[in-house]
Protein backbone atom coordinates (compact mmCIF):
# COMPACT_ATOMS: atom_id res chain seq x y z
CA UNK A 1 0.00 0.00 0.00
CA UNK A 2 0.61 3.36 -0.78
CA UNK A 3 2.12 5.76 2.17
CA UNK A 4 -1.02 6.68 3.63
CA UNK A 5 -2.06 10.60 3.01
CA UNK A 6 -2.36 11.58 7.16
CA UNK A 7 0.16 10.03 9.54
CA UNK A 8 0.25 11.32 13.16
CA UNK A 9 2.74 9.73 15.51
CA UNK A 10 3.27 10.30 19.31
CA UNK A 11 1.32 13.08 18.95
CA UNK A 12 0.96 14.82 22.56
CA UNK A 13 -1.11 18.30 23.44
CA UNK A 14 -1.65 20.21 26.20
CA UNK A 15 -3.98 22.92 27.55
CA UNK A 16 -1.54 24.38 30.03
CA UNK A 17 -0.32 22.18 32.34
CA UNK A 18 -3.50 19.58 31.36
CA UNK A 19 -2.57 16.67 28.81
CA UNK A 20 -4.90 15.88 26.71
CA UNK A 21 -3.60 13.85 24.35
CA UNK A 22 -1.31 11.03 25.64
CA UNK A 23 1.33 10.06 22.39
CA UNK A 24 -1.22 9.15 19.38
CA UNK A 25 -0.42 7.33 16.70
CA UNK A 26 -2.48 6.92 13.76
CA UNK A 27 -2.98 7.01 9.99
CA UNK A 28 -5.31 7.94 7.48
CA UNK A 29 -5.02 6.34 3.86
CA UNK A 30 -5.68 8.08 1.07
CA UNK A 31 -9.71 8.01 -0.15
CA UNK A 32 -10.57 6.45 2.72
CA UNK A 33 -12.56 7.40 5.38
CA UNK A 34 -11.11 7.02 9.33
CA UNK A 35 -13.17 7.06 12.31
CA UNK A 36 -12.26 7.86 15.85
CA UNK A 37 -14.69 7.06 18.37
CA UNK A 38 -14.42 8.19 22.45
CA UNK A 39 -16.90 9.45 25.09
CA UNK A 40 -17.01 13.29 26.01
CA UNK A 41 -13.53 14.78 27.09
CA UNK A 42 -11.19 11.44 25.26
CA UNK A 43 -9.37 14.13 23.25
CA UNK A 44 -10.95 13.82 19.85
CA UNK A 45 -11.90 17.26 19.55
CA UNK A 46 -8.14 17.86 20.20
CA UNK A 47 -6.76 15.78 17.96
CA UNK A 48 -8.69 17.44 15.24
CA UNK A 49 -7.30 20.51 16.35
CA UNK A 50 -4.06 19.81 16.79
CA UNK A 51 -3.82 18.42 13.37
CA UNK A 52 -5.45 21.44 11.89
CA UNK A 53 -2.85 23.63 13.23
CA UNK A 54 -5.43 25.57 15.96
CA UNK A 55 -3.51 23.79 18.49
CA UNK A 56 0.52 22.69 18.86
CA UNK A 57 1.39 19.83 19.82
CA UNK A 58 4.22 19.40 22.00
CA UNK A 59 5.57 16.57 21.32
CA UNK A 60 5.21 14.20 17.93
CA UNK A 61 4.62 14.70 13.91
CA UNK A 62 1.46 15.05 11.77
CA UNK A 63 2.55 14.07 8.45
CA UNK A 64 0.30 14.99 5.51
CA UNK A 65 1.12 13.89 1.69
CA UNK A 66 4.77 13.75 2.79
CA UNK A 67 5.15 16.73 4.56
CA UNK A 68 5.32 18.10 8.48
CA UNK A 69 3.00 20.01 9.51
CA UNK A 70 2.69 20.10 13.03
CA UNK A 71 2.73 23.38 14.54
CA UNK A 72 2.13 25.02 11.34
CA UNK A 73 -0.77 28.20 11.37
CA UNK A 74 -4.26 27.32 10.51
CA UNK A 75 -4.66 28.86 7.33
CA UNK A 76 -1.08 27.56 5.71
CA UNK A 77 -2.70 23.88 6.45
CA UNK A 78 -6.09 24.81 4.86
CA UNK A 79 -4.25 26.19 1.92
CA UNK A 80 -2.20 22.46 1.87
CA UNK A 81 -5.13 20.88 1.43
CA UNK A 82 -7.11 20.19 5.21
CA UNK A 83 -10.93 21.16 5.51
CA UNK A 84 -11.80 21.80 9.16
CA UNK A 85 -15.55 20.63 9.87
CA UNK A 86 -15.45 22.15 13.89
CA UNK A 87 -17.32 20.66 16.63
CA UNK A 88 -20.43 23.03 17.00
CA UNK A 89 -20.77 24.47 13.62
CA UNK A 90 -19.00 27.79 14.01
CA UNK A 91 -20.67 29.76 11.00
CA UNK A 92 -20.29 33.16 10.26
CA UNK A 93 -23.73 34.17 11.95
CA UNK A 94 -23.96 37.62 10.17
CA UNK A 95 -22.86 36.44 6.96
CA UNK A 96 -25.49 35.30 4.22
CA UNK A 97 -25.51 31.54 3.22
CA UNK A 98 -23.98 32.40 -0.16
CA UNK A 99 -21.08 34.35 1.60
CA UNK A 100 -20.29 31.68 4.02
CA UNK A 101 -19.76 29.75 1.73
CA UNK A 102 -17.69 32.04 -0.64
CA UNK A 103 -15.17 32.08 3.09
CA UNK A 104 -14.77 28.33 2.38
CA UNK A 105 -12.93 28.89 -0.78
CA UNK A 106 -11.05 31.71 0.75
CA UNK A 107 -8.03 30.31 -0.36
CA UNK A 108 -8.51 29.59 -3.83
CA UNK A 109 -8.44 31.56 -7.34
CA UNK A 110 -10.33 29.56 -9.66
CA UNK A 111 -13.71 31.41 -10.18
CA UNK A 112 -14.76 28.93 -12.04
CA UNK A 113 -14.12 25.99 -9.96
CA UNK A 114 -15.45 27.71 -7.18
CA UNK A 115 -18.72 28.32 -9.26
CA UNK A 116 -19.06 24.40 -10.23
CA UNK A 117 -18.05 23.61 -6.61
CA UNK A 118 -21.22 25.98 -5.55
CA UNK A 119 -23.60 24.08 -7.62
CA UNK A 120 -22.05 20.87 -6.28
CA UNK A 121 -23.03 21.80 -2.36
CA UNK A 122 -26.29 22.84 -3.48
CA UNK A 123 -27.03 19.67 -4.75
CA UNK A 124 -26.15 17.91 -1.72
CA UNK A 125 -27.68 19.94 0.39
CA UNK A 126 -30.87 21.64 -1.55
CA UNK A 127 -32.05 23.64 1.37
CA UNK A 128 -28.86 25.57 1.46
CA UNK A 129 -29.64 26.90 -1.81
CA UNK A 130 -33.23 27.95 -0.92
CA UNK A 131 -31.91 29.66 1.86
CA UNK A 132 -28.56 31.17 0.27
CA UNK A 133 -29.45 35.39 0.76
CA UNK A 134 -30.57 34.13 4.44
CA UNK A 135 -28.14 35.10 7.43
CA UNK A 136 -26.28 32.25 8.40
CA UNK A 137 -27.03 32.89 12.14
CA UNK A 138 -30.63 32.58 11.38
CA UNK A 139 -30.65 28.65 10.27
CA UNK A 140 -31.51 25.84 12.24
CA UNK A 141 -29.01 23.60 14.18
CA UNK A 142 -29.22 21.28 10.89
CA UNK A 143 -28.94 23.37 8.47
CA UNK A 144 -25.61 24.93 10.14
CA UNK A 145 -24.38 21.78 10.42
CA UNK A 146 -25.09 21.11 6.05
CA UNK A 147 -23.63 24.25 6.12
CA UNK A 148 -20.37 23.81 8.20
CA UNK A 149 -19.83 20.91 5.87
CA UNK A 150 -20.22 22.63 2.60
CA UNK A 151 -18.17 25.44 3.44
CA UNK A 152 -15.11 23.32 4.39
CA UNK A 153 -15.69 21.36 0.94
CA UNK A 154 -15.49 24.99 -0.68
CA UNK A 155 -12.41 24.75 0.21
CA UNK A 156 -12.05 21.61 -2.69
CA UNK A 157 -9.94 19.95 0.38
CA UNK A 158 -7.66 16.50 -0.03
CA UNK A 159 -8.95 15.72 3.28
CA UNK A 160 -11.78 16.70 5.77
CA UNK A 161 -11.64 17.02 8.89
CA UNK A 162 -15.26 16.54 10.70
CA UNK A 163 -15.48 16.45 14.36
CA UNK A 164 -19.11 15.44 15.50
CA UNK A 165 -21.11 16.21 12.64
CA UNK A 166 -24.40 14.46 14.32
CA UNK A 167 -24.52 16.45 17.29
CA UNK A 168 -27.66 17.72 18.17
CA UNK A 169 -29.62 16.42 14.98
CA UNK A 170 -32.36 14.30 14.46
CA UNK A 171 -31.65 10.94 13.51
CA UNK A 172 -33.30 11.36 10.10
CA UNK A 173 -31.00 13.96 9.40
CA UNK A 174 -28.25 12.37 10.97
CA UNK A 175 -28.37 9.56 8.23
CA UNK A 176 -29.01 12.04 5.89
CA UNK A 177 -25.69 13.50 6.48
CA UNK A 178 -23.66 10.47 6.92
CA UNK A 179 -25.16 9.78 3.56
CA UNK A 180 -23.77 12.68 2.26
CA UNK A 181 -20.34 12.24 4.07
CA UNK A 182 -20.00 8.55 2.01
CA UNK A 183 -20.71 10.21 -0.95
CA UNK A 184 -18.10 13.22 -0.50
CA UNK A 185 -15.87 10.54 -0.37
CA UNK A 186 -16.66 8.02 -2.67
CA UNK A 187 -17.53 10.41 -5.50
CA UNK A 188 -15.33 13.28 -4.45
CA UNK A 189 -12.27 10.86 -3.38
CA UNK A 190 -12.08 13.24 -0.24
CA UNK A 191 -10.25 11.37 2.23
CA UNK A 192 -12.30 11.43 5.87
CA UNK A 193 -10.96 11.94 9.15
CA UNK A 194 -14.21 11.40 11.38
CA UNK A 195 -14.62 11.96 14.90
CA UNK A 196 -18.11 10.52 16.41
CA UNK A 197 -19.66 9.45 19.45
CA UNK A 198 -22.52 8.48 17.52
CA UNK A 199 -20.74 4.98 16.29
CA UNK A 200 -23.71 2.78 14.87
CA UNK A 201 -23.15 5.55 12.07
CA UNK A 202 -19.34 6.21 12.40
CA UNK A 203 -18.61 2.48 12.12
CA UNK A 204 -21.08 2.39 9.03
CA UNK A 205 -19.64 4.60 7.09
CA UNK A 206 -15.96 3.94 7.97
CA UNK A 207 -13.01 1.60 6.99
CA UNK A 208 -10.66 1.67 10.05
CA UNK A 209 -11.49 3.01 13.39
CA UNK A 210 -9.77 3.99 16.27
CA UNK A 211 -11.17 3.98 20.05
CA UNK A 212 -9.67 6.56 22.26
CA UNK A 213 -9.77 7.19 26.38
CA UNK A 214 -8.83 9.70 28.21
CA UNK A 215 -6.18 11.15 25.59
CA UNK A 216 -5.18 7.56 24.75
CA UNK A 217 -6.15 4.88 21.44
CA UNK A 218 -6.97 1.65 23.64
CA UNK A 219 -8.26 -0.08 20.54
CA UNK A 220 -8.30 -0.21 16.09
CA UNK A 221 -9.23 -2.27 13.67
CA UNK A 222 -11.53 -2.24 10.62
CA UNK A 223 -14.91 -0.86 11.50
CA UNK A 224 -16.37 -4.48 10.15
CA UNK A 225 -14.08 -5.89 13.14
CA UNK A 226 -15.07 -3.33 15.64
CA UNK A 227 -18.88 -3.89 15.03
CA UNK A 228 -18.18 -6.80 16.43
CA UNK A 229 -16.37 -6.34 19.55
CA UNK A 230 -18.11 -6.88 22.86
CA UNK A 231 -16.70 -4.13 24.48
CA UNK A 232 -18.02 -1.81 21.35
CA UNK A 233 -21.64 -3.10 20.85
CA UNK A 234 -21.84 -2.55 24.54
CA UNK A 235 -19.84 0.72 25.28
CA UNK A 236 -20.93 2.23 22.08
CA UNK A 237 -24.10 0.52 20.15
CA UNK A 238 -25.87 -0.59 23.23
CA UNK A 239 -27.15 2.78 25.30
CA UNK A 240 -29.38 4.83 23.05
CA UNK A 241 -29.34 7.24 25.93
CA UNK A 242 -26.02 9.43 25.66
CA UNK A 243 -25.92 10.53 29.47
CA UNK A 244 -25.79 7.00 30.92
CA UNK A 245 -23.08 6.12 28.20
CA UNK A 246 -20.69 8.43 30.43
CA UNK A 247 -21.11 6.62 33.87
CA UNK A 248 -21.85 3.37 32.63
CA UNK A 249 -18.27 3.17 30.81
CA UNK A 250 -16.48 3.60 33.95
CA UNK A 251 -17.26 0.16 35.47
CA UNK A 252 -15.97 -1.89 32.99
CA UNK A 253 -13.34 0.54 31.49
CA UNK A 254 -10.49 -1.79 32.36
CA UNK A 255 -11.14 -4.39 29.73
CA UNK A 256 -9.74 -2.64 27.01
CA UNK A 257 -6.74 -2.02 28.85
CA UNK B 1 -34.40 98.69 10.42
CA UNK B 2 -36.04 94.98 11.28
CA UNK B 3 -36.11 92.77 8.03
CA UNK B 4 -39.28 92.60 6.29
CA UNK B 5 -39.97 89.00 7.01
CA UNK B 6 -38.46 88.44 11.06
CA UNK B 7 -39.53 84.42 10.29
CA UNK B 8 -36.52 84.07 7.45
CA UNK B 9 -33.67 85.20 9.54
CA UNK B 10 -34.42 82.09 12.36
CA UNK B 11 -35.35 79.48 9.33
CA UNK B 12 -31.99 80.51 8.11
CA UNK B 13 -30.22 80.05 11.32
CA UNK B 14 -31.86 76.79 11.85
CA UNK B 15 -30.86 75.52 8.49
CA UNK B 16 -27.19 77.07 9.14
CA UNK B 17 -27.12 74.78 12.45
CA UNK B 18 -28.70 71.39 10.40
CA UNK B 19 -25.69 71.89 8.11
CA UNK B 20 -22.93 72.93 10.37
CA UNK B 21 -24.48 69.93 12.94
CA UNK B 22 -24.74 67.72 10.39
CA UNK B 23 -21.27 68.22 9.31
CA UNK B 24 -19.66 67.72 12.38
CA UNK B 25 -21.65 65.16 13.21
CA UNK B 26 -20.38 63.58 10.17
CA UNK B 27 -16.87 63.58 11.44
CA UNK B 28 -18.01 62.57 15.04
CA UNK B 29 -19.45 59.54 13.08
CA UNK B 30 -16.33 58.52 10.82
CA UNK B 31 -14.26 58.86 14.00
CA UNK B 32 -17.00 56.57 15.80
CA UNK B 33 -16.57 54.12 12.70
CA UNK B 34 -12.91 53.65 13.50
CA UNK B 35 -13.71 52.43 17.13
CA UNK B 36 -16.73 50.03 16.20
CA UNK B 37 -14.52 48.52 13.08
CA UNK B 38 -11.87 47.90 15.62
CA UNK B 39 -13.70 47.03 18.10
CA UNK B 40 -15.94 44.07 16.34
CA UNK B 41 -12.95 42.87 14.93
CA UNK B 42 -10.64 42.66 18.10
CA UNK B 43 -12.82 43.46 21.34
CA UNK B 44 -10.55 45.98 21.88
CA UNK B 45 -11.25 49.61 22.45
CA UNK B 46 -8.93 52.14 21.08
CA UNK B 47 -9.04 55.37 22.65
CA UNK B 48 -6.12 56.84 20.64
CA UNK B 49 -8.48 57.16 17.56
CA UNK B 50 -9.00 60.82 18.27
CA UNK B 51 -5.19 61.25 18.04
CA UNK B 52 -4.73 59.37 14.46
CA UNK B 53 -7.56 61.60 13.19
CA UNK B 54 -5.29 64.82 14.80
CA UNK B 55 -2.33 62.87 13.16
CA UNK B 56 -4.13 62.37 9.72
CA UNK B 57 -4.91 66.50 9.85
CA UNK B 58 -1.39 67.25 10.89
CA UNK B 59 0.24 65.30 7.60
CA UNK B 60 -1.87 66.77 5.47
CA UNK B 61 -0.71 70.07 6.64
CA UNK B 62 2.78 69.14 6.41
CA UNK B 63 2.11 67.90 2.73
CA UNK B 64 0.38 71.24 1.90
CA UNK B 65 2.30 74.08 3.37
CA UNK B 66 5.78 72.81 4.35
CA UNK B 67 5.92 71.24 0.62
CA UNK B 68 3.73 73.06 -1.28
CA UNK B 69 2.11 69.51 -2.49
CA UNK B 70 -1.24 69.96 -4.12
CA UNK B 71 -4.30 69.59 -1.34
CA UNK B 72 -5.79 66.02 -3.29
CA UNK B 73 -2.51 64.87 -3.44
CA UNK B 74 -1.35 65.96 -0.14
CA UNK B 75 -4.94 63.99 1.03
CA UNK B 76 -4.21 61.06 -0.08
CA UNK B 77 -0.79 60.79 1.37
CA UNK B 78 -1.97 61.69 4.71
CA UNK B 79 -4.26 58.89 4.51
CA UNK B 80 -2.26 56.38 3.26
CA UNK B 81 0.52 57.05 5.53
CA UNK B 82 -2.19 57.46 9.01
CA UNK B 83 -3.39 53.77 7.47
CA UNK B 84 0.38 52.58 7.80
CA UNK B 85 0.94 53.30 10.89
CA UNK B 86 -2.63 52.04 12.26
CA UNK B 87 -1.53 48.47 10.51
CA UNK B 88 2.08 48.94 12.22
CA UNK B 89 0.63 50.05 15.60
CA UNK B 90 -1.81 46.56 15.63
CA UNK B 91 1.15 44.18 14.02
CA UNK B 92 4.07 45.50 16.61
CA UNK B 93 1.81 46.61 19.87
CA UNK B 94 -1.88 46.37 20.43
CA UNK B 95 -1.84 42.39 18.86
CA UNK B 96 -0.09 41.50 22.18
CA UNK B 97 -2.75 43.12 24.33
CA UNK B 98 -5.94 41.17 22.77
CA UNK B 99 -7.23 38.96 25.55
CA UNK B 100 -5.77 41.02 28.32
CA UNK B 101 -7.81 42.67 30.74
CA UNK B 102 -9.68 45.71 29.04
CA UNK B 103 -8.93 48.12 31.52
CA UNK B 104 -5.32 47.91 30.30
CA UNK B 105 -6.10 48.18 27.00
CA UNK B 106 -7.64 51.15 27.75
CA UNK B 107 -4.85 52.92 29.65
CA UNK B 108 -2.12 51.91 26.74
CA UNK B 109 -4.71 53.46 24.09
CA UNK B 110 -4.72 56.50 26.16
CA UNK B 111 -1.43 55.97 26.98
CA UNK B 112 -0.64 56.11 22.93
CA UNK B 113 -2.69 59.16 22.22
CA UNK B 114 -0.75 60.85 24.55
CA UNK B 115 2.65 59.99 22.99
CA UNK B 116 1.02 60.71 19.39
CA UNK B 117 0.36 64.48 20.65
CA UNK B 118 3.72 65.11 22.15
CA UNK B 119 5.23 63.56 19.00
CA UNK B 120 2.82 66.21 17.05
CA UNK B 121 4.29 68.54 18.85
CA UNK B 122 7.79 68.01 18.36
CA UNK B 123 7.29 67.12 14.55
CA UNK B 124 5.14 70.32 13.64
CA UNK B 125 4.75 72.42 16.62
CA UNK B 126 2.34 73.49 19.32
CA UNK B 127 1.04 76.62 17.26
CA UNK B 128 -2.49 76.67 15.68
CA UNK B 129 -2.33 76.40 12.06
CA UNK B 130 -4.80 76.24 9.11
CA UNK B 131 -4.94 74.05 6.30
CA UNK B 132 -6.00 75.79 2.96
CA UNK B 133 -8.12 73.63 1.06
CA UNK B 134 -10.37 74.10 -2.61
CA UNK B 135 -13.22 74.84 0.15
CA UNK B 136 -11.97 77.21 2.58
CA UNK B 137 -13.93 79.94 2.68
CA UNK B 138 -16.65 79.78 0.18
CA UNK B 139 -20.06 79.38 0.18
CA UNK B 140 -22.68 79.41 -2.61
CA UNK B 141 -26.21 80.71 -1.58
CA UNK B 142 -28.94 77.86 -1.95
CA UNK B 143 -32.51 79.65 -1.61
CA UNK B 144 -31.34 82.37 0.33
CA UNK B 145 -29.51 80.40 2.67
CA UNK B 146 -25.57 80.51 2.06
CA UNK B 147 -23.86 77.15 2.28
CA UNK B 148 -20.90 76.76 3.47
CA UNK B 149 -18.35 74.90 0.94
CA UNK B 150 -16.25 73.68 3.76
CA UNK B 151 -19.59 72.03 5.89
CA UNK B 152 -20.70 70.47 2.66
CA UNK B 153 -17.68 68.67 1.34
CA UNK B 154 -17.44 67.08 5.55
CA UNK B 155 -20.94 66.04 4.54
CA UNK B 156 -20.53 64.40 0.87
CA UNK B 157 -16.97 63.12 1.46
CA UNK B 158 -18.53 61.32 4.69
CA UNK B 159 -20.98 59.53 2.26
CA UNK B 160 -19.15 59.16 -0.45
CA UNK B 161 -16.73 56.84 2.24
CA UNK B 162 -19.15 55.51 3.33
CA UNK B 163 -20.22 54.42 0.32
CA UNK B 164 -16.87 53.15 -1.04
CA UNK B 165 -16.77 51.31 2.59
CA UNK B 166 -19.97 49.70 2.73
CA UNK B 167 -19.21 48.42 -1.45
CA UNK B 168 -15.72 47.56 0.13
CA UNK B 169 -17.10 45.33 2.91
CA UNK B 170 -20.10 43.76 0.95
CA UNK B 171 -18.60 42.55 -2.37
CA UNK B 172 -15.24 42.14 -2.22
CA UNK B 173 -13.34 38.66 -1.00
CA UNK B 174 -11.26 40.65 1.50
CA UNK B 175 -14.02 42.61 2.87
CA UNK B 176 -16.10 40.01 3.37
CA UNK B 177 -12.89 38.02 5.01
CA UNK B 178 -12.44 40.85 7.56
CA UNK B 179 -16.03 40.51 8.57
CA UNK B 180 -16.13 37.04 9.12
CA UNK B 181 -12.82 37.19 10.66
CA UNK B 182 -14.56 39.77 13.07
CA UNK B 183 -17.62 37.62 13.79
CA UNK B 184 -16.05 34.27 14.34
CA UNK B 185 -11.90 34.21 14.96
CA UNK B 186 -11.63 30.57 15.24
CA UNK B 187 -13.55 29.67 12.41
CA UNK B 188 -11.90 32.29 10.03
CA UNK B 189 -8.85 30.55 10.98
CA UNK B 190 -9.88 27.23 9.83
CA UNK B 191 -11.45 29.06 5.91
CA UNK B 192 -7.49 30.00 5.64
CA UNK B 193 -8.64 33.45 6.11
CA UNK B 194 -4.61 35.00 7.50
CA UNK B 195 -7.02 36.54 10.56
CA UNK B 196 -4.03 38.62 12.07
CA UNK B 197 -3.57 40.04 8.53
CA UNK B 198 -6.67 40.61 8.68
CA UNK B 199 -7.08 42.47 12.00
CA UNK B 200 -4.10 44.39 10.61
CA UNK B 201 -6.21 45.95 7.82
CA UNK B 202 -8.99 46.61 9.70
CA UNK B 203 -6.61 48.83 11.74
CA UNK B 204 -4.98 50.28 8.60
CA UNK B 205 -8.92 51.19 7.09
CA UNK B 206 -9.95 52.64 10.89
CA UNK B 207 -6.61 54.60 11.25
CA UNK B 208 -7.38 56.15 7.47
CA UNK B 209 -10.95 57.07 7.99
CA UNK B 210 -10.04 58.96 11.10
CA UNK B 211 -7.24 60.58 8.83
CA UNK B 212 -9.89 61.35 6.24
CA UNK B 213 -12.13 62.55 9.17
CA UNK B 214 -8.95 64.99 10.14
CA UNK B 215 -8.30 66.35 6.54
CA UNK B 216 -12.00 67.07 6.35
CA UNK B 217 -12.38 68.84 9.75
CA UNK B 218 -9.39 70.81 9.38
CA UNK B 219 -11.09 73.71 7.12
CA UNK B 220 -13.81 74.35 9.54
CA UNK B 221 -11.34 73.93 12.94
CA UNK B 222 -7.77 75.07 13.09
CA UNK B 223 -5.26 72.39 13.19
CA UNK B 224 -3.55 71.88 16.74
CA UNK B 225 -2.20 68.86 18.88
CA UNK B 226 -5.48 68.69 20.86
CA UNK B 227 -7.41 68.25 18.13
CA UNK B 228 -7.82 64.15 18.76
CA UNK B 229 -9.78 65.28 22.00
CA UNK B 230 -12.72 64.95 19.49
CA UNK B 231 -12.35 61.15 19.85
CA UNK B 232 -13.75 61.51 23.33
CA UNK B 233 -17.35 62.88 21.41
CA UNK B 234 -16.95 60.26 18.50
CA UNK B 235 -17.01 57.56 21.79
CA UNK B 236 -19.98 59.14 23.32
CA UNK B 237 -21.51 58.52 19.49
CA UNK B 238 -20.25 54.80 18.97
CA UNK B 239 -21.78 54.02 22.50
CA UNK B 240 -25.00 56.23 21.12
CA UNK B 241 -25.58 53.83 18.43
CA UNK B 242 -24.80 50.68 20.43
CA UNK B 243 -21.08 50.28 19.93
CA UNK B 244 -20.67 47.35 17.56
CA UNK B 245 -23.56 49.16 15.36
CA UNK B 246 -21.62 50.45 12.10
CA UNK B 247 -24.67 52.89 10.88
CA UNK B 248 -25.60 53.35 14.84
CA UNK B 249 -22.45 55.26 15.10
CA UNK B 250 -22.50 57.41 11.70
CA UNK B 251 -26.47 58.02 13.30
CA UNK B 252 -24.79 58.32 16.47
CA UNK B 253 -22.23 60.60 15.59
CA UNK B 254 -24.96 63.18 13.62
CA UNK B 255 -27.03 62.69 16.66
CA UNK B 256 -24.66 64.32 18.67
CA UNK B 257 -23.21 66.77 16.29
CA UNK B 258 -26.17 68.02 15.62
CA UNK B 259 -27.55 67.89 19.31
CA UNK B 260 -24.36 70.10 20.21
CA UNK B 261 -24.91 72.72 17.78
CA UNK B 262 -28.64 73.66 18.36
CA UNK B 263 -27.90 73.23 22.59
CA UNK B 264 -24.86 75.75 21.58
CA UNK B 265 -27.56 78.10 20.29
CA UNK B 266 -30.40 77.71 22.45
CA UNK B 267 -30.04 76.93 25.54
CA UNK B 268 -27.42 78.73 28.25
CA UNK B 269 -23.53 79.06 27.93
CA UNK B 270 -21.93 75.97 28.72
CA UNK B 271 -24.53 73.36 27.71
CA UNK B 272 -22.76 72.66 24.46
CA UNK B 273 -20.02 70.61 25.67
CA UNK B 274 -22.11 68.53 28.44
CA UNK B 275 -24.97 67.97 26.03
CA UNK B 276 -23.66 64.96 23.76
CA UNK B 277 -23.53 63.40 27.62
CA UNK B 278 -26.57 64.39 28.81
CA UNK B 279 -28.50 62.63 25.56
CA UNK B 280 -26.19 59.42 26.20
CA UNK B 281 -27.73 59.20 29.61
CA UNK B 282 -30.93 59.27 29.02
CA UNK B 283 -30.63 56.75 25.97
CA UNK B 284 -28.51 54.10 28.11
CA UNK B 285 -31.03 55.11 31.20
CA UNK B 286 -33.60 54.13 28.04
CA UNK B 287 -32.11 51.63 25.86
CA UNK B 288 -29.23 50.38 27.73
CA UNK B 289 -27.97 48.61 24.57
CA UNK B 290 -27.55 52.10 22.60
CA UNK B 291 -30.24 52.67 19.25
CA UNK B 292 -29.10 50.23 17.41
CA UNK B 293 -27.50 47.76 19.54
CA UNK B 294 -28.59 43.86 19.04
CA UNK B 295 -29.56 42.19 21.66
CA UNK B 296 -27.68 38.92 20.66
CA UNK B 297 -23.82 38.85 21.27
CA UNK B 298 -21.31 37.76 18.90
CA UNK B 299 -19.61 34.63 19.76
CA UNK B 300 -16.28 34.85 20.84
N1 LIG C 1 -9.71 25.03 26.46
C1 LIG C 1 -9.41 24.02 27.31
N2 LIG C 1 -8.72 24.27 28.44
C2 LIG C 1 -8.40 23.26 29.30
N3 LIG C 1 -8.73 21.99 29.10
C3 LIG C 1 -9.43 21.68 27.98
C4 LIG C 1 -9.79 22.67 27.04
N4 LIG C 1 -10.47 22.08 26.03
C5 LIG C 1 -10.51 20.78 26.35
N5 LIG C 1 -9.88 20.53 27.51
C6 LIG C 1 -9.72 19.21 28.14
O1 LIG C 1 -9.06 18.36 27.25
C7 LIG C 1 -9.65 17.09 27.25
C8 LIG C 1 -10.03 16.69 25.84
O2 LIG C 1 -10.96 17.63 25.32
P1 LIG C 1 -11.62 17.46 23.89
O3 LIG C 1 -12.40 18.70 23.63
O4 LIG C 1 -10.58 17.09 22.92
O5 LIG C 1 -12.62 16.26 24.12
P2 LIG C 1 -13.62 15.58 23.10
O6 LIG C 1 -13.22 14.17 22.99
O7 LIG C 1 -13.72 16.35 21.86
O8 LIG C 1 -14.97 15.67 23.91
P3 LIG C 1 -16.47 15.93 23.40
O9 LIG C 1 -16.99 14.64 22.90
O10 LIG C 1 -17.19 16.33 24.64
O11 LIG C 1 -16.40 17.01 22.37
C9 LIG C 1 -10.83 17.18 28.20
O12 LIG C 1 -10.44 16.58 29.40
C10 LIG C 1 -11.07 18.63 28.39
O13 LIG C 1 -11.51 18.88 29.70
MG1 LIG D 1 -15.11 17.45 20.98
Amino acid sequence: MADPLLTVTNLETYYGPIMAIRGISFVVPERSVVTILGANGAGKSTILKTVSGVMDPQKGTVTFAGREIQGMDPDRVTRLGISHVPEGREVFPFLSVRENLMMGAFTRRDAAGVGEDLELVYSYFPVLRSRAEQRAGSLSGGEQQMLAISRALMARPRMMLLDEPSLGLSPRLVKEIFEIIARINRERGVTVLLVEQNANMALHIADYGYVLEVGRIVMEDTCARLLEKEDIKEFYLGMKESGVRGTRRWKRKKTWR
Amino acid sequence: MRSAHPGEDALDTILQLVLNGLAVGCIYGLVALGFVLIYKATELVNFAQGDLLMLGAFTCYMFVVWYGVGYWVALALAVALVALFGAVLDATILRRVIGQPQFSVVMLTIGLGAIFRSFASIAWGSEIYTLPTPFSARATRVAGVAVSHEYVSIIVGTVALCAVLYAFFTFTRVGLAMQAASQNQLAAYYMGIPVKLMFSLIWAISAGVAAIAGVLLAPVSLIDINLGFIGLKAFAAAVLGGFGSIPGALVGGVTIGLIELFSGAYLPQGFKDVAAYVVLLVVLAVRPQGMFGAIVRKKV
